[in-house]
């Protein structure tokens, strides 16, 4: 393998690195307060590229205006997803919880399969970010010079956020342990909301910025990005935003070095994602950045 | 609240038996000729299914009778599912009782209801599903389109004598029996030609559903070969030109007729441009009389779409059936099945079919490619037998 | 008691009379559903014993019915039909003759399925709720992968065809009542007991004495055969097989049986596969045109998937213990329901 093409599948591995890892920070989020797979996430992240969609293929308004729309619009849904979903389930046993997230999940790619049909939409990505640059015999779209900078950008204001604000407090107290945090005096219910819709907006950023990378929309489409910046949260210690990056990166360098050295395999490319979640499990469970939490009896 | 949910939904699934119940007694009436549709109008099939159902359709609207009895669609879901398609298709033979099936797009939900249909006896023919598998050992199937070893063959052919390609490079998606079979008779074809073993530099697979392919095309790119071989459903091959695109690939892409459809352009744009693969027919190049009326009939249902490939295929599905119908004088499913066994140069929209010893279609095939925005005829492959 | 046992035996010679009846006069397309209802139950029971009876929440159900279908469609397709099936790449040459009759095939689907469950659980049985899940998850999507990959074995995405139709309603009923019998008998002995202990509380459980891993593991295993074995029916039920079909939607499907019926109600989720089956056929009408009468509805296809996510939210939320709860049927229970009605004097 010669070094243009090393470099050219450094840059592919960067790329969907970090597009990974701006999903997964959403899902990490949310696990760390709530300690619940939201198998949903992918499928707020397939519904905000439709809604993205709605606003300029068929409403005609211009994307600059239509992004952030949606970022916020994809918040209150997800919002409203956890409303329904998950908080009459709140006092249930756990099982009940997942199911109800594997339901909604469905729940979701259905309706979306029933008004959107099957046939993949084009994404209506803005015309600077689908151009692309050539440095020598490396090809690189500007998009996958955006979407590093972004994720850092919504990195450092997440981490703002949780380490530095009121609500952001009031979210660890609720991870850790919210009994407590409901004795202290903070609106449980309230910090969950709020928490959900940050995980949502993050989605959605992440969905804008897969939509403008790979340009087509179909309704299962986040069946998979789910499960895999799922896995991205867990390699890199779940609950915490730094790991969910980490690990993001890891799994979509991880993808592009497995079919760059052993082409032979392309096949087990989704298959390397769980192999690699099943060791993790294994070795280390919290992942690599995580604390080993003691189980209280 | 729990009561009112439980009543809403005794009461939604009473209705439901009751129309249900009642639909499904539907008495053998001898004034009717039945024509079951097996296609899968939701899953993942759904879309390129549409197109073939229209053009059914479109058929029986212009040919809505036969020996004086009217004919009538029963159209059924197979969910892109090889279970559900099993139901179908008993549903098709046991409640309906079709006299012929026309179906399925899909070659594996094809072969679920294949079983079936032979058990019982009732003649299908496949408009679009090309896998040989399809007509293997089932005398009750047939079908109007040519099958994979003849598509793979003609891709070859064309890329070695027309592409002058000495080196070939196959990006296949493996989890479509499609497109592994395509790419399969490709190969065996272009090594024969070239005499050259190693002519296919690179063989890469990816997963339906797949979004990103640039490990694959990147080592792909480091091979630097004449032409690019990509058989696969459209959403994928569109993506995966485009990508090869913006890494830099020069080389000509060329796939099958899954490509044959408006979304492979409008996902494809500018990419896309000078994409060659083979399909089934043209619309610009009349392969008869028939071809012109499905056209113009086409045109005046749907004024801003290219017709589709699997759109006159359904069509000449419809018409063989019809004709013969007409042929055996009988609507009987046996008569019906030995005439179709027999076809030979039937006038289709899609083309002359003569049907072979594997009731598979000997058909040419068209080569096209994407020319501004819209497929271009190129080439008509005719089969050497 | 002896009451309960002869309406117990009255209860089985109306069903097998009913089979006998449904073999020769009911049509084909009602024996493939009424197969299909007891395939389900099947895969239900035995997802029913990992997920309700132990408590762990595992997901990988459709993997263990691809290698049980697989196994019982390489050992039953005749020779002559492999050469020709495996057109891309030919059969490994070890499986082409490899041939058994039926009823062996499915028993080696089962033990197969069982020793490969063992070597999946075995490593993950560990972890908890929703790790395990997405563990197993994983597991059956690396199945699924594998056998789209694995030509020479599986003929990969192509699938097999040809499957000798063997399923018929004797082997599928009959094969409902020894898993019934299997696991019913599992649950009232003291591994039953111990499993039900680790569901309610794993700490607890452990302190008591009992080992976790070894009752965990035979419940995996357990149910990993009954998974082989209903994937092994249900391919010589619709005589092809494709790794397509694998999918997590399938598990899905199970997982709304298991629930619907109750978590941990052997009974529960017989009558669930049931429903689930037989209302997934009506609904069938929803997706196409229909007339009502006085309305026209024009058929939204892709709805009746909606309708199904929605009844497992809604069960879920709402009637979280299912139809049956944790309970099981008893011959006074049935009766009672009669004999409340008579008292109500027929009103609900």
């Amino acid at each position: 393998m010669n070094l243009g093409t090393f470099f050219q599948h450094m840059t592919n591995g960067i790329s969907l690195g970090s597009l990974y890892a701006l999903i997964a920070i959403g899902y990490t989020m949310v696990y760390g307060i709530l300690r619940l797979i939201n198998f949903a996430h992918g499928d707020i992240f397939m519904m905000s590229m439709y809604f993205a969609f709605l606003g300029v293929a068929v409403f005609g308004l211009p994307w600059y205006i239509v992004f952030p729309l949606v970022i916020v619009f994809t918040g209150l849904f997800g919002m409203g997803v956890e409303k329904i979903t998950y908080k009459p389930l709140r006092d249930a046993p756990k099982i009940s919880i997942l199911i109800s997230a594997i339901g909604a999940s469905f729940l979701l790619e259905n309706v979306a399969t029933v008004f959107f049909s099957g046939l993949p939409k084009v994404f209506p990505v803005p015309e600077i970010f689908a151009r692309v640059i050539k440095i020598g015999s490396v090809s690189i779209q500007v998009i996958s010079f955006i979407i590093p900078v972004v994720t850092i950008v919504f990195l450092i204001g997440l981490l703002y956020l949780i380490n530095k604000t009121k609500t952001g407090m009031a979210m660890r107290a609720v991870s850790k342990d919210y009994e407590t945090a409901r004795i202290m005096g903070i609106d449980v219910n309230r910090t969950i909301s709020i928490t959900f819709g940050v995980g949502s907006m993050l989605a959605a950023v992440g969905g804008l910025m897969w939509g403008s990378k790979f340009q087509q929309i179909t309704p299962l489409m986040g069946i998979m990005p789910g499960l895999k910046c799922f896995i991205a949260a867990v390699i890199g210690g779940i609950g915490n935003v730094k790991g969910a990056v980490m690990g993001g990166f890891i799994l979509g360098m991880g993808e592009i070095l497995l079919v760059a050295f052993f082409p032979a395999y392309t096949g087990y490319r989704d298959a390397f994602a769980f192999v690699l979640l099943i060791v993790i499990l294994l070795v280390k469970p919290t992942g690599l950045t995580g604390e080993k939490i003691a189980e209280k009896v | 609240m729990k009561k009112i949910i439980s009543l809403t939904v005794a009461s939604l699934l009473m209705i439901l038996a009751l129309v249900g119940c009642g639909k499904k007694e539907a008495p053998a009436d001898s004034n009717v000729i039945k024509i079951g549709v097996f296609e899968p109008v939701t899953g993942a099939n759904a879309g390129g299914a549409k197109w073939e159902i229209e053009g059914i359709k479109l058929a029986n609207k212009l040919y809505p009778e036969v020996l004086g009895k009217k004919v009538e669609l029963v159209i059924v879901d197979n969910k892109s599912d090889k279970v559900e398609a099993a139901n179908a298709a008993s549903r098709l033979v046991d409640k309906e009782n079709v006299n012929a099936v026309i179906g399925s797009y899909g070659s594996s939900l094809s072969i679920a209801g294949g079983e079936i249909f032979k058990n019982a006896k009732i003649p299908a023919v496949g408009a679009s599903c090309t896998n040989p598998m399809v007509t293997l050992d089932n005398e009750y199937y047939s079908r109007v389109c040519f099958i994979d070893p003849f598509q793979g063959t003609v891709m070859a052919n064309y890329a070695f004598g027309k592409l002058n390609a000495k080196k070939v490079a196959i990006v296949q998606e493996v989890s479509n029996d499609y497109a592994v079979g395509l790419a399969k008779f490709f190969t065996d074809s272009f090594k024969k030609l070239t005499g050259d073993d190693k002519s296919i530099v690179a063989v890469a697979n990816y997963n339906t559903g797949d979004t990103d392919f640039s490990a694959q095309l990147t080592n792909i790119k480091a091979l630097n070969p004449d032409v690019i071989f990509a058989p696969g459903n459209f959403t994928e091959s569109a993506a995966l030109t485009k990508q090869a695109r913006e890494l830099g690939i020069t080389a000509p892409i060329i796939g099958g007729d899954t490509w044959e459809t408006q979304e492979f352009i409008d996902i494809g744009g500018k990419a896309v441009e000078g994409a060659i693969f083979s399909t089934f027919f043209d619309a610009a190049k009349p392969a008869t009389s028939e071809t012109e009326k499905f056209i113009a009939e086409f045109k005046k249902a749907f004024p801003d779409k290219e017709p589709a490939g699997v759109s006159a295929l359904g069509y000449d599905a419809y018409l063989l059936i019809i004709d013969a119908i007409k042929r055996a004088n009988s609507a009987d499913p046996e008569k019906i099945k030995e005439a179709i066994n027999q076809t030979k140069d039937f006038m289709g929209a899609s083309g002359i079919v003569t049907l072979d010893e594997n009731r598979n279609a000997i058909k040419s095939a068209v080569i096209k490619q994407v020319k501004n925005g819209k497929f271009e005829y190129l080439d008509t492959v005719n089969p050497t037998k | 008691m002896k009451k309960n046992s002869i309406y117990t035996l009255v209860a089985l010679v109306a069903v097998v009379a009913f089979i006998f009846f449904a073999q020769s006069n009911l049509d084909n397309f009602t024996l493939r559903i009424l197969n299909l209802c007891a395939i389900f139950a099947i895969l239900g029971l035995s997802l029913n014993l990992i997920n309700g009876f132990t408590g762990q929440f595992s997901l990988g159900h459709a993997g263990f019915m691809a290698i049980g279908a697989y196994t019982t469609a390489i050992l039953t397709i005749s020779p002559a039909m492999k050469q020709m099936i495996y057109v891309n790449v030919p059969i490994v040459k070890c499986l082409e003759n490899l041939r058994a009759p039926f009823p062996i095939a499915l028993i080696i689907a089962g033990l197969l399925t069982a020793v490969i469950g063992f070597f999946v659980s075995a490593p993950v049985l560990k972890l908890k709720g929703d790790y395990l899940a997405i563990a197993t998850l994983g597991f059956s999507e690396i199945i699924r992968i594998l056998f789209t990959n694995m030509s020479s074995i599986t003929n990969g995405a192509a699938g097999l065809k040809a499957i000798p139709q063997a399923t018929n309603l004797w082997w599928t009923f009959g094969i409902v009542a020894v898993t019934t019998l299997v696991l019913t008998s599992l649950i009232n002995s003291s591994y039953g007991r111990a499993l039900k202990a680790i569901r309610e509380d794993e700490i607890a459980a452990e302190s008591m004495g009992i080992n976790l891993f070894k009752h965990k593991i035979i419940a995996f295993v357990i149910g990993a055969f009954f998974a082989g074995v209903g994937g092994g029916l249900l391919g010589n039920l619709i005589t092809s097989i494709d790794p397509n079909y694998f999918k997590f939607t399938i598990t899905f499907n199970i997982l709304l049986i298991v629930v619907l019926g109750g978590i941990g109600s052997i009974t529960g989720s017989i009558i669930a596969a049931f429903i689930v089956t037989i209302v997934d056929q009506m609904l069938v009408a929803l997706d196409m045109p229909m007339n009502l009468g006085f309305i026209n509805y024009p058929g939204i296809p892709g709805i009746r998937m909606v309708v199904f996510s929605a009844a497992l939210m809604l069960v879920v939320l709402f009637y979280r213990n299912g139809l049956m709860g944790t309970n099981e049927f008893s011959w006074d229970g049935f009766f009672g329901l009669f004999k409340r009605k008579k008292k109500t004097g027929g009103a609900k």
